[in-house]
């Protein structure tokens, strides 16, 4: 019976991690580790290359926004241990979130990382190519963000259609 | 006479001679019709539409079911999906057209070569579908090309698809060839109710709707540039 990739427990890498990254984790949970934004690098080569961590692939990279700050979610998977770890890294500055590019280590991360400035303005440090990827050069906001919709005087979209009533002109 | 292969040439060319003056009519009444070059245009026309091949989203999957075996749009004659739009007569637009898709449809719309015509395919194509009040997609595929068929449905059926092609079929049938002019709104090419003024993507959209710049440029058949030697 094949079974999906068992999830580690956040403390159990957390404590491997700071001992091989000192000053790398903020917060570990049994789910997930949260890191340094700005050691984002140094961790994922040592998850990568370590033999007991073996985290060969980068399955997800996705921005949230959390209203006040940004978090990076990274899963990372074993392909040949099964297993999958969460790694996240929080972002604090709200307006001008920048986190380090994990391109070095997973080359795969280029179009990720492409995504996420696309659609949520994070700025990837070290990133070869950062520009935007579904829209286009010149659009002038970042529509994942929660306050996309507040932006003063920027109307996205049809607000609606001709034939329909009851709805006010913007 | 007999050929080599046994064929008897004297009596394949006498066949004409033994002919009675009845027999002259009633063989004249099998192989001669009489109809008005209107008709056979537009037969020919709308018998062999060639359909320019892309896909956009989900409905084109649906397309593509369409033009295989088991709806086979051969049946309608419009089985040769051209890689290029130049020798398209019919652009079937199948899916979404995000904003960032609109100036390459309409580039491939104008590429075809007159007559050209439009389907429009699927909710997304029609007005946005799912994504109709999103800012990634454009409102309508008529905003970009005149449209003369739309089939709704998210994704419609190949029998919808089919459908579609057999009424554009009958829209052809009834055009006057010389009268040229086809009935169906062409787009302003407005889109300042949707795009804001100096967004480099509204710009380049209305670069190719006329006026068209570069009209006046003197090296505009050549490529826009000078030739060597010249300035
Ligand atoms: S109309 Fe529906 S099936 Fe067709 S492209 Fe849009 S979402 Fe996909």
């Amino acid at each position: 019976m094949p079974r999906g990739p068992r999830q580690l427990d956040g403390h159990e890498v957390a404590r491997l991690l700071s001992a091989a990254v000192p000053g790398a984790v903020t917060v570990a949970t049994d789910e997930w580790v949260e890191i340094q934004p700005g050691r984002v690098v140094d961790v994922m080569r040592w998850l990568h290359d370590d033999a007991e961590m073996d985290a060969a692939q980068l399955s997800n990279l996705c921005g949230v926004d959390r209203y006040d700050h940004f978090e990076i979610v990274y899963h990372l998977q074993s392909l040949d241990q099964n297993h999958q770890i969460v790694v996240k890294a929080r972002l604090t500055d709200h307006e001008a979130a920048s986190v380090q590019s994990c391109f070095p280590v997973y080359t795969g991360a280029l179009l990720q990382e492409r995504e996420v400035y696309d659609l949520m303005g994070i700025h990837f440090d070290g990133h070869p190519d950062l520009r935007r990827m579904f829209l286009w050069e010149g659009y002038p906001a970042f529509p994942l963000r929660k306050d996309f919709l507040q932006i003063v005087d920027h109307h996205p979209g049809l607000p609606h259609f001709p034939f329909e009533t009851g709805k006010q002109e913007r | 006479m007999t050929t080599q292969h046994g064929l008897d040439l004297h009596s394949a060319a006498s066949i004409g001679h033994d002919l009675a003056p009845l027999d002259l009519d009633e063989e004249l009444r099998k192989n001669i019709l009489l109809t008005s070059v209107d008709d056979v245009m537009n037969w020919a026309r709308a018998s062999s539409l060639w359909p320019a091949m892309f896909g956009l989203a989900c409905c084109a999957i649906e397309m593509i079911a369409t033009a295989a075996s088991r709806y086979d749009i051969a049946r309608f004659g419009s089985e040769v999906f051209r890689a290029s739009p130049r020798q398209a007569d019919l652009m079937i637009v199948a899916g979404t057209v995000t904003w960032k898709m609109a100036p390459a449809v309409r580039r491939v719309y104008m590429q075809m070569a007159e007559p050209k015509w439009v389907i429009s395919m699927g909710g997304c194509a029609i007005m946005g579908g799912p994504f109709a009040y999103a800012y990634s997609v454009l409102p309508g595929v008529n905003l970009v090309c005149p449209v003369d068929v739309y089939v709704p449905g998210c994704p419609p059926r190949p029998e919808s698809l089919l459908q579609g092609l057999m009424m554009l079929q009958d829209k052809i049938k009834q055009h006057g060839v010389e009268a040229g002019g086809r009935m169906r709104p062409e787009p302003d090419g407005d889109f300042s109710r949707y795009l804001p003024a100096g967004d480099p993507l509204r710009a380049e959209l209305e670069s190719l709707f006329p006026p068209y710049p570069g009209l006046t440029d003197p090296n505009r058949l050549i490529g826009g540039y000078p030739r060597h030697g010249q300035t």
